[in-house]
């Protein structure tokens, strides 16, 4: 496992950066943290360059405390906000070209898989809805179809952020952003009825309001990808600059968007369901 | 399936003993992939290219690679071919024409990610109205890119190219991709006699801890980085980045060059080393330069040829010596464009001695009659001569 690399040789702590040191004496590696203990505990993610008060960094925040196995689990990610905070996580992290993960995703799962046939490998997808729902589409909606096991993560802030906000598949209709001077013209697309129809065998809508919640979501995705095919998640994190959300806003605005349209909503195979009841009655197992 | 023994690259490539098939273009790739110990193949389909394709998925079906699929398309085929490698694979996938252009944003980022894959370029036209016969104008796209890029004039070279390729790609110092191109149809579905190492006999498997970049596979110490250029905390840093990097990447593709001596005998080929008036050629192309020495032989003129294998890393300092004496220097291409041309005139000396051309469109061939026009004009030979057969 990922484990026996993470650990400093002894003899060599005194030489090792203390942030290093920090992540492996009271970081997340090889321990189950609880979400809501976060500030307790070393944390994957500290120092990033995204917008103070955005609120997909801080989905990233829980994404990284929530991980079951971070010393063995790969995150991949593109062009768009999220990749500036993933990149800085003490998780390896892949950057494509735009829209690409979802391929790149299949060939790293499948290269894991040959090379390591006994050891758990996670492999995590997290991507803006500019490059999971339109340039990405065909890629994202095959790796479903061919049933690659990783998780796909959407951070749906309804707009292209990291371009400086044009409108997205995933703006709400009518509103008016870059590139949609007389608003936009047609729904948001359905992403999660999506992601069934293709063959995800778990799929989860929410707004990130409750840590707990999101933390529970993001363990259950991962391993249900591990044992039975695609998994897919669809959050909703609000950007503050493009949607003009005053910082002190952002939490507000999310619980309403949870009352709106984005209730927290999930759905599984019947076989995730029993795997699932299975495991959450003896809970130590969940990082097996 | 035979079982395969790993033999060392260099007993493999060098010395082991060769027998003699009679095989198309196509079926000279597959047998290097077959011997190459690949884990992934990574297909999509696009005429001429696909029969490469499908014959590699016959090998992985008789067991000789550990996974093989079609993917959605050519952007997702080589992104995957990407994310394959990265997880420390040796992956490989063949393309042509479109094919290549659609997948060009993530082929054109391996060297840059360190993505030591072989690529096949079984050539086909680019632009409309569209067609399905050869012309390597997408080679040009292919220079740019910092990858290694190898041109085969036939079979034989697909075979050794392809097979080398793997082994070049890998090495520590060089660890970019290689394209290894050749004519569609004109060499992938026409057969020629074909050297080739023993079925049972393959190379070592790819050891992804020797690597200038280590795979992307947890098996190593985590560190706040991210496995890829560019580290985009900043502009200033990313240019900064982009720039040290590319160099390196550039680096690396001039340091193939040794391998490439090494194990495909050097980037050129000279034919009549003496000559007055060399025809500079690759791929396709050289094999009708071959042709015209032969007619110019008949007729008492002396002509030579200069192959040129390796179009990236560019065997300036091997052009300029080997033409260094040359009154002119003829270059036919498959494409109308010229790079090769473009190529040449960029590395010599008085370069008002390159003439650039015959040129054909796509699918049409390259009669020896047209090069050997030049040839006359070199020669100052005004009257048409017939060319004596
Ligand atoms: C092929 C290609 N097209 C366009 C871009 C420019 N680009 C960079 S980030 C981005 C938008 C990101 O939007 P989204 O995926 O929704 O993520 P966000 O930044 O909103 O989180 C675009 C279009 C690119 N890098 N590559
Ligand atoms: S532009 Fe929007 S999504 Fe991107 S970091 Fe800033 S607030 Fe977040």
């Amino acid at each position: 496992m990922g484990l026996e690399y993470v650990r400093i040789s002894p003899g060599f702590e005194r030489y090792m950066p203390k942030d290093y040191v920090d992540l492996v004496k009271y970081g997340q590696f090889g321990r189950q943290m609880d979400v809501q203990q976060l500030g307790q505990f070393k944390e994957l993610v500290e120092e990033h360059p995204m917008c103070a008060g955005c609120f997909m960094a801080y989905f990233i925040r829980v994404f990284y405390a929530a991980l079951p196995n971070p010393e063995d689990t790969i995150v991949i990610g593109t062009a768009g906000c999220a990749r500036l905070a993933l990149s800085q996580a003490a998780v390896p992290f892949i950057y494509g070209n735009y829209g690409d993960t979802n391929a790149v995703a299949s060939g790293l799962k499948r290269a894991l898989t040959i090379r390591f046939p006994d050891k758990v490998k996670d492999v995590v997808v997290m991507a803006g809805d500019g490059g999971l729902i339109d340039i990405g589409f065909g890629m994202t909606m095959h790796s479903w179809f061919r049933r690659e096991k990783f998780t796909t993560i959407m951070v749906d802030n309804e707009v292209y952020g990291n371009t400086g906000g044009q409108e997205s598949g995933m703006s709400p209709k009518g509103v008016q952003l870059k590139m949609a001077p007389k608003g936009k013209q047609f729904d948001k697309i359905n992403a999660v009825e999506l992601a069934k129809v293709a063959g995800c065998v778990y799929v989860a809508k929410l707004a990130p309001t409750n840590p707990k919640r999101i933390a529970k979501t993001i363990r259950r995705a991962v391993l249900a990808a591990r044992h039975f095919g695609p998994t897919f998640i669809h959050a909703y994190t609000s950007c503050n600059i493009e949607y003009s959300i005053p910082t002190e806003k952002v939490l507000e605005d999310a619980r309403k968007r949870e009352k709106q349209d984005f209730g927290f909503y999930e759905w599984m195979t019947d076989e995730v369901k029993e795997y699932f009841e299975e495991l959450e009655r003896k809970p130590e197992e969940v990082r097996t | 399936m035979p079982e395969q023994r790993v033999v060392d690259a260099d007993y493999l490539l060098l010395e082991a003993p060769r027998e003699r098939k009679f095989i198309t273009g196509a079926q000279a790739m597959a047998e290097a992939v077959k011997r190459a110990n690949v884990d992934i193949a990574i297909a999509y389909p696009i005429t001429p290219q696909s029969e490469v394709m499908h014959l590699v998925g016959d090998l992985w079906a008789q067991g000789y690679l550990k996974d093989y699929y079609r993917a959605e398309e050519e952007y997702g085929a080589m992104s995957a071919i990407a994310g394959a490698v990265r997880g420390g694979a040796r992956a490989f996938s063949a393309t042509s024409g479109p094919g290549l252009l659609r997948g060009i944003e993530a082929i054109a980022s391996w060297p840059g990610h360190r993505i030591p894959a072989v690529l096949g370029v079984l050539t086909r036209v680019v632009n409309a109205p569209l067609s399905i016969q050869p012309d390597n104008v997408e080679i040009a796209y292919l220079l740019n890119c910092g990858m290694v890029v190898l041109h085969a004039e036939n079979q034989q070279d697909v075979f050794d190219f392809t097979l080398a390729s793997f082994v070049i790609s890998e090495k520590v110092d060089v660890y970019i991709p290689v394209a290894v191109c050749t004519e569609g149809f004109f060499v992938t579905h026409a057969k020629g006699y074909v050297n080739m190492t023993p079925e049972d006999m393959k190379l070592p498997p790819r050891d992804p801890y020797k690597a200038p970049v280590p795979p992307t596979d947890c098996e190593i110490p985590p560190a706040r980085i991210q496995r890829d250029a560019p580290v985009q905390k900043s502009n200033f840093m990313s240019y900064l980045i982009h720039a040290v990097w590319q160099q390196e990447v550039w680096s690396s593709n001039i340091r193939a060059m040794k391998y490439i001596y090494k194990y495909l005998g050097g980037p050129i080929e000279v034919v009549n080393p003496d000559a007055e008036v060399f025809v500079v050629a690759s791929g396709c192309a050289a094999a009708q330069g071959r042709e015209a020495v032969r007619y110019a032989q008949m007729e008492g003129l002396n002509v030579g040829l200069v192959k040129v294998k390796s179009i990236r890393p560019f065997p300036e300092k091997e052009i300029r010596e080997a033409l260094s004496k040359a009154k002119a220097v003829i270059v036919p291409e498959h494409n109308i464009v010229g790079w090769l041309a473009r190529e040449v005139k960029a590395v010599l000396p008085n370069n008002d001695r390159v003439i650039g051309g015959p040129r054909v469109y796509g699918g049409m061939t390259l009669p020896v009659e047209l090069i050997m026009e030049k040839v006359y004009d070199a020669f100052g030979i005004k009257k048409q001569k017939k060319v004596v057969v």
